[in-house]
């Protein structure tokens, strides 16, 4: 099954540019992107599980934690920086965001939208959400941080990175009604101001 | 259960071999031993290269003596990370070495006597060199995959800058692009050891019927701590003092061996005094020192990696402290701003630098489905 996000992921890159996923996790984007268009892709991932998996599907995959920045890579190294439901898992959110942009001459960032009705209520109702967004219990979510697409754009603009694109998803399909209050999964397509 | 098909060969080459140096070796001999078969267009052939004391006899049984298990039989053989079945694989005894290749121990066709200290120091990239006639001899225009650890990593490295279009797969592991000036005291102590054995005479021990085997059990003692970590040894040793035979835990107040991390030591370097050669020593240890491809190009390791076209899987051991990740890191970094082809694994194993040896199965995996996916893009 692919992943909602993919598509609408894959749609902001062309074809035959340099493109990096942080957090490739088991490389199912990258093998997706790869099948839709040229691309030359790398992955980064932590975990020594989907590390194999990468290597398993012939993809070019460096182990390393992305608290610790990107030193690996120059500026303006990669077309596309694509940071894909991985960005509500890192703890240093302000500095992942400084590095994916300095590497990156643009970026692709998703995450699960907090601010969906559906999260609101079962808030409002006593209790931490679980939703097909955000899939765990609050004591085995792999998510440190919770936010909003509007605390992203918020966030976007306070540390000067240029929104060129956004698409905001529920079940796969683009939102634009209230989009923070109707969508599940926010995708935003920026840049160094 | 399929079989190893282990073969074993001395080849000699009659053709002078120019050196880094600017020495020249008029003909020598290299031992070799593959496993697996060579298939009709010669295109499955993976070579491994060996480290510092290693030979030529990476896999299976030798045949003169069954007790005697390859180097890196865990990894290679049939239905192994490195199948067998698939792939035809090749360790080759360095040139220098003491395992049957011509080097310091061999006859000198000049003077008729051992080349002792006459052998002329080799190189890395002379190695890759005659490993590359070697290739030619053999029919095998690229390998599939060269593959090292430590000083066999550096010659894998070596092999896709100095052949880039001979080379498919670049396997590097717990390597270093070149040696720290840690790294280099660390050799300095251990040759200085073996330099200043009484028994050396000058390289020439041969002619004297003796060995400096005081100064290879010290070089080997003091090389054999940097290949384990300290957790390793305080979990294989601890402060344990060496009672065999249940004598009393009391401190004997001596310089005989008390501890058993000593004893170990101890052993380790008997042991090497008795098949390793002095000269091989050194020269391997200079090897590992002067290899630096970053040099030819005002440090740039960048610039030296330009023109690799293989791919790379480069792995790391998070306890290696003698090369540690980062040094690992420095040769991913080169080859991802020359958007070359790499993957790089960090394992996380209490090993030390010994780790690239041992069975883990997270390493033993993924080199298993790096050559797995090899295999399956060549059908």
């Amino acid at each position: 099954m692919v992943r909602a996000d993919f598509a609408a992921i894959a749609k902001w890159i062309s074809p035959n540019t340099q493109v990096l996923d942080l957090g490739c996790g088991d490389g199912s984007f990258l093998d997706y992107l790869q099948k839709q268009k040229p691309v030359h892709a790398y992955g980064v991932e932590i975990d020594d599980a989907r590390v194999l998996s990468c290597v398993q599907k012939g993809l070019n995959v460096i182990q390393q934690n992305l608290e610790g920045g990107l030193a690996l890579f120059e500026n303006d190294s990669f077309d596309t920086v694509v940071l894909s439901q991985t960005l509500q898992t890192i703890h240093q959110t302000e500095k992942i965001l400084r590095e994916v942009v300095r590497v990156g001459k643009e970026s692709v960032i998703s995450f699960p939208n907090f601010g969906h009705w559906s999260h609101r209520l079962s808030v409002g109702l006593g209790h931490m959400p679980v939703s097909k967004s955000l899939p765990y219990q609050w004591y085995n979510t792999p998510n440190v941080r919770v936010l909003t697409v509007a605390d992203f754009e918020k966030l976007a603009s306070s540390l000067g990175l240029k929104i060129i694109d956004q698409c905001i998803l529920h079940e796969g399909r683009e939102v634009t009604l209230l989009p923070n209050l109707f969508g599940s999964l926010g995708l935003f397509r920026i840049r160094r101001a | 259960m399929s079989e190893l098909h282990l073969s074993r060969n001395t080849i000699h080459f009659a053709e002078p071999l120019p050196l880094q140096s600017g020495a020249v070796l008029s003909g020598y001999d290299l031992v070799i031993e593959t496993y697996g078969k060579l298939n009709a267009d010669k295109s499955n052939a993976v070579l491994i290269c060996h480290a510092l004391n290693a030979s030529h006899h990476v896999a299976g049984a030798n045949p003169d003596d069954p007790t005697d298990i390859g180097w890196w039989d865990n990894m290679i053989g049939p239905g192994k990370p490195v199948d067998t079945d698939h792939f035809f694989v090749i360790g080759v005894n360095n040139l220098g070495s003491c395992f049957g290749s011509t080097g310091p121990m061999s006859l000198n066709p000049a003077s008729g006597k051992p080349y002792g200290a006459d052998f002329p120091v080799i190189t890395v990239e002379d190695w890759v060199n005659t490993q590359a006639r070697l290739a030619d001899k053999l029919g095998i225009r690229r390998f599939v995959a060269v593959m090292g650890g430590s000083l066999g990593g550096m010659q894998a490295m070596a092999w896709a800058i100095q052949f880039p279009k001979r080379i498919e797969h670049c396997v590097v592991i717990a390597s270093t692009p070149k040696l720290s000036a840690q790294n280099i005291a660390f050799n300095e102590v251990a040759r200085n050891a073996i330099l200043s054995d009484p028994d050396f005479h000058g390289g020439n021990y041969y002619e004297y019927g003796v060995v400096p085997k005081r100064g290879l059990r010290l070089a080997r003692m003091v090389g054999h701590i940097t290949y384990l970590s300290d957790d390793d040894m305080a979990e294989k040793f601890g402060r344990e003092l060496q009672r065999p035979n249940g004598e009393s835990h009391d401190y004997r107040f001596s310089f005989n061996v008390e501890f058993e991390v000593e004893s170990y030591l101890h052993h380790q370097g008997e042991k090497f005094s008795t098949y390793f050669d002095a000269n091989t020593y050194l020269l391997v240890t200079r090897a590992l020192d002067y290899f630096d491809p970053s040099r030819r190009y005002g440090g740039s390791l960048n610039r030296a990696l330009a023109e690799v076209q293989a791919k790379f899987l480069v792995v790391s051991f998070s306890t290696d402290w003698r090369f540690p990740p980062n040094r690992s890191r420095e040769i991913v970094q080169s080859l991802l701003s020359n958007k070359s082809e790499v993957s790089y694994a960090e394992i996380d194993a209490p090993h030390g630098h010994d780790a690239f040896l041992l069975e883990d199965p997270r390493y033993h995996n993924l080199i298993r489905a790096y050559f797995g996916q090899m295999q399956r893009s060549r059908k």
